[in-house]
Parts: C-alpha cells; structure tokens; sequence
C-alpha cells in the first residue's frame, strides 16, 4: 500500500504542474510540440546514463535542448511545423530506443519508460517532484502576466516590452521539468494527455484563464487517484489507467457542458 | 521641426529571397498623423512591424526615441476557443496603467458595458474598439494602428477617425497607420504615404490624390468629396514619381519636415 500512497504523492504533485501549464499548451496550440518534446525524453535517459548523471536532469537538458532546435527549425519555414514536428518526434524516440539498447551495462525496462512504472517511484523521486513543483509553481505564479500576455498575441506583447524571448525560452524550460516529472507516472508515449485533456475538460467550466489552470489542476488530481485506485483494483497499467480516467473526465465535462446549455437555453 | 519619436533610414526588408520592402525612409513625429496606403501586398502591415521591430530589417536602420511608448493596434487577433478571457482580462494585459485609466479609457470608447464579455464573443467593430483600448492603456507617445477602422460601416469609421485625431491632440501623440485606400483617409492626415513595395509618393492627402504614381496605382476613380481636406502645396514632384526608377530622388519628405 505504500508504494500506492507514494505514487498517488508523486501524481499529485504532478498535477500541480501539469494543470496550469497543460492550460497553457492548449491555450497556444502547442499540443504537438510537448509530445515531442516528451518523445525526446528517453534519449535524454540515456545520455543520462552514458554520461552519469543524474537522470531527471539529463531529461530536462536534452529536452531543453530539442525545444531550441525545434524552435530555431521553425523559423526556417522551409518544412511545415507538423512534418518537422512529427520527424523530429520519431526520430528522437527512435533514437533513444537504438542507444539505449547500445548501452550494455546497464539493463533497462523500456515498457517502464514508454509507459510509465509506478513501482520505480521512490523517495528521491518524490523529493525531486516536489522540488520541480515548487520551482514551476512559482515560476508560473510570478511570469503568469508575461506569458498570458505572449499567449493572447506575441507581437503586442512585444511591443508593449514584454520580455518575449524569454518568455518563451523560460515555457520550454517549464515544460521540461514536468516531463521529466511525468515520466516516471505515466511514461513518454503519454505525457501529452496528462497535460492536455484536464485543460481541456476544465474548460466549458472556466470565465477565465486562473479558473481554468485551477479546475484541470483539480481535475488532473482527481484522475490520478481514480486511476491509481482503478488500477490497484483490477491490476492494470498505472499510466494508462489515469489518463484513460482523464478521457473519461473528458467526455463527462463536454456532456455535462451541452446538457447545462440545453437547460439555460429554455 | 521637432523631434523624432521614430525614424527609419533606408529600411530594406525581404523574405525567402523576394524583396517585400525596399529603401523605406521614414520619419514619425509627435502631433502628427501618418497614413500609409498601398494595394494589397504592398508591404504597409511588414512596414509597421519594421517600425515597430517586429520584423527583421535585412538592412538599414530603425532609430527610435529613447523609452518610447509605443501603443499598438494590430489588424488581427484570433483568440483561441479554448483560451476564457474576459474583455477587462485581455485589456489588464498591458503593462504599467493606473487602475482608473482602464475605466477611462473604456467609457471613452463606450467599451464599458462588455468587459464581463468572452473576447471571442465580440463583434468587429466591438474588437476593434478593444484593441485600440488596450493600445492607449501603455499612455503613447506613438499609436501606431493597423487599419483602424476595418469592419465598420462609414458612420462608426468617421467616428473612429475623428476620435483618433481628438486622441492624437490630448496625448500630443505621433500617429502611424495603415488605411486600406485614400477614398476613406481622415482629414486630419498630415501626410500620407504611398507604398509599394517601395515610397512611390507622399505628401498631403490632396497632394498624393494627383500624383501620377498614386494614379498609376488607383486609378482615376476618385471621388474627391470624400477627402474634404484641402491644403496647400508645398513641394512638388519635380521626377515625376516614376515607379521603376531606383528613388534617390525621393527626398521630398525631410524637405517637408524641415520647413
């Protein structure tokens, strides 16, 4: 049970982070670019391993690192976003399979990474995912006017002496910590949902745009715990079970949405 | 005559190996309105963000006035659906105002009444009044606004026009804007530039109107009673504003700020 009670520790802290920046990645359409980004997270494991150090950092370097790529490839126009996105995705995953399978000292569970292992969550892993959730909390809370204001339109932003660039620099940052947080719950192939599905089930119920990053956070914590509890009971995968409950939220928020409408319509 | 707020020198700007801009001369003063007008594609919205250092210039220079506030307006902002945010939300965007000038500011433009509404809900016009709105929060020395007035009937564009000249006035302000043809210039233009591409011509509302290079552009067609601003002349063309001539000759406009 206490590997339960820490897993369920380790999402929520999790969700702190996800809730207001999955917001953000909804609010600017970047939804393909954190799955990248995510993607890349396991080559960051293995230049973790290759070059000894500690993995959650290594995870943050190399996906900091792909994000500048990314951005600086963007500007070029010359291949549209979405091919450049999905080519890089699967080549960065690519590429971590084949050198992760290079690296033969060390026996890695691979299915752990792809999909999350609960059971690899340990202390240090939690004390590390309270430090991050700290770190972009605040950070969050302090730029939160920068980067609304990026969001709603860069160029105004700009003009108005916002510190753009590094807005946007200092967003990729963020959003490699919390995959690297993520990791470990629900794995690189579904870092994505975690992020986004809560934003966007919390939104038929959010005025604004602090409503909305609170209620995907409460509804982010909400799944990990049905989820986690779910698969406890009837013995499935952790990280698939909380965002498939996430889906589920999902469809119970946009229905529950239409229905209130039909009811005021009268 | 007085200082600069903005100035660009020989400003040359080109994407993807084709030149959108060229030799662009540029000189913003406070007090005065400047409208640019151009066919499509002729460069005047690139010409804004190049003053505004949005865009790139591939060569030449953007001078501009020690802290400038600049408030801008730009032609279009497409919210995301998914993004809530209120009108009083989107206008609490803009950096160092003072809480009553929000206030203000809205009853000015009769925006009062929709700050509880979606951004996404608003009407053209309605979007167009907010953004100038939060263009005037950052208290400007320079507005610079891209075609202010599209999407309004011609009641709410005169009403428009006239209040950015009654703005201009109270904040001793440079204007620096994009109108889609002269037909619909305000009268209170100072000077209007005609671009494409290049500055084919420039000069007062009434001076451009019988330039040849502006005739070349628009055509004859110009019902004259829609520019009611008369004005006396005080330069003239003496190269006859050819388009395809390299421009050195194009010098009239420092000659008219000096006066």
């Amino acid at each position: 049970m206490i590997w339960l009670l820490d897993a369920l520790l380790a999402g929520w802290l999790l969700s702190l982070m996800s809730g207001p920046l999955g917001s953000f990645i909804v609010w600017r359409r970047m939804a393909y670019f954190g799955d990248t980004l995510a993607h890349s997270a396991l080559l960051g494991i293995t230049l973790g391993l290759l070059l000894d150090v500690n993995l959650n950092v290594a995870i943050v370097l190399c996906a900091v690192f792909i994000a500048l790529v990314l951005a600086s490839l963007q500007r070029q126009h010359i291949i549209p976003s979405d091919t450049l996105l999905g080519l890089m995705a699967h080549t960065t995953l690519a590429a971590g399979l084949v050198t992760l399978s290079l690296v033969d000292n060390v026996r890695i569970d691979i299915n752990g990474y792809l999909f999350g292992d609960l059971l690899a969550v340990d202390r240090e892993d939690l004390i590390m995912m309270a430090i991050g959730a700290a770190v972009v909390l605040f950070i969050i809370a302090r730029m939160w006017k920068g980067l609304l204001a990026a969001t709603v339109s860069e160029e105004l932003a700009q003009v108005e002496g916002y510190p753009v660039a590094k807005l946007r620099l200092l967003f990729m940052v963020l959003l490699a910590v919390v995959i690297a947080g993520a990791m470990k719950l629900v794995g690189v192939l579904l870092i994505t949902a975690m992020l986004i599905i809560p934003a966007a089930a919390a939104r038929p119920f959010s005025q604004g745009p602090k409503q909305m990053a609170a209620i995907a956070t409460v509804l982010s914590m909400f799944a990990v715990a049905l989820g986690l509890i779910f698969s406890y009971e009837f013995d499935t995968p952790a990280g698939p079970s909380i965002v498939l409950t996430c889906a589920f939220m999902f469809l119970m928020s946009q229905l529950g949405h239409k229905t209130f409408l039909a009811k005021h319509a009268d | 005559m007085n200082d600069y707020l903005l100035q660009l020198r020989n400003a040359t700007l080109s994407r993807q190996g084709r030149t959108l801009l060229s030799d662009i001369n540029l000189e913003v003063n406070a007090g005065e309105i400047i409208t640019l007008i151009g066919p499509n594609g002729a460069g005047k919205s690139t010409l804004l963000k190049m003053a505004l250092g949005l865009a790139v210039m591939d060569s030449g220079q953007r001078i501009v006035r020690p802290d400038l506030r600049i408030g801008y307006m730009p032609q279009h902002m497409h919210l995301p659906e998914t993004l809530p945010l209120m009108l009083k939300d989107f206008l609490a965007l803009a950096k160092g105002f003072k809480p009553n000038e929000l206030e203000n500011v809205c009853k000015r433009l009769g925006i009062t009444s929709l700050l509880t509404r979606p951004m996404q809900r608003l009407s053209g016009g309605e979007l167009q009044r907010a953004l100038l709105a939060r263009a005037l929060l950052s208290s400007p020395q320079l507005l610079v606004l891209d075609e202010p007035v599209q999407g309004l009937d011609v009641a709410g564009q005169s009403e428009l026009y006239e209040l950015i000249a009654q703005l201009k006035d109270e904040l001793n302000c440079g204007v620096l804007m994009v109108s889609h043809d002269l037909h619909l210039v305000m009268a209170a233009t100072d000077r209007v530039i005609c671009l494409n591409g290049h500055i084919c011509c420039e000069g007062h509302p009434q001076a451009v109107q019988q330039d040849p290079s502006y005739l070349e552009l628009f055509g004859q067609s110009v019902p004259a009673h829609l520019v009611p601003y008369t004005h006396h002349h005080d330069h003239t063309h003496e190269d006859g504003c050819d388009h395809s001539h390299s421009h050195h000759g194009h010098d009239h406009k420092t000659e008219g700020d000096q006066k």
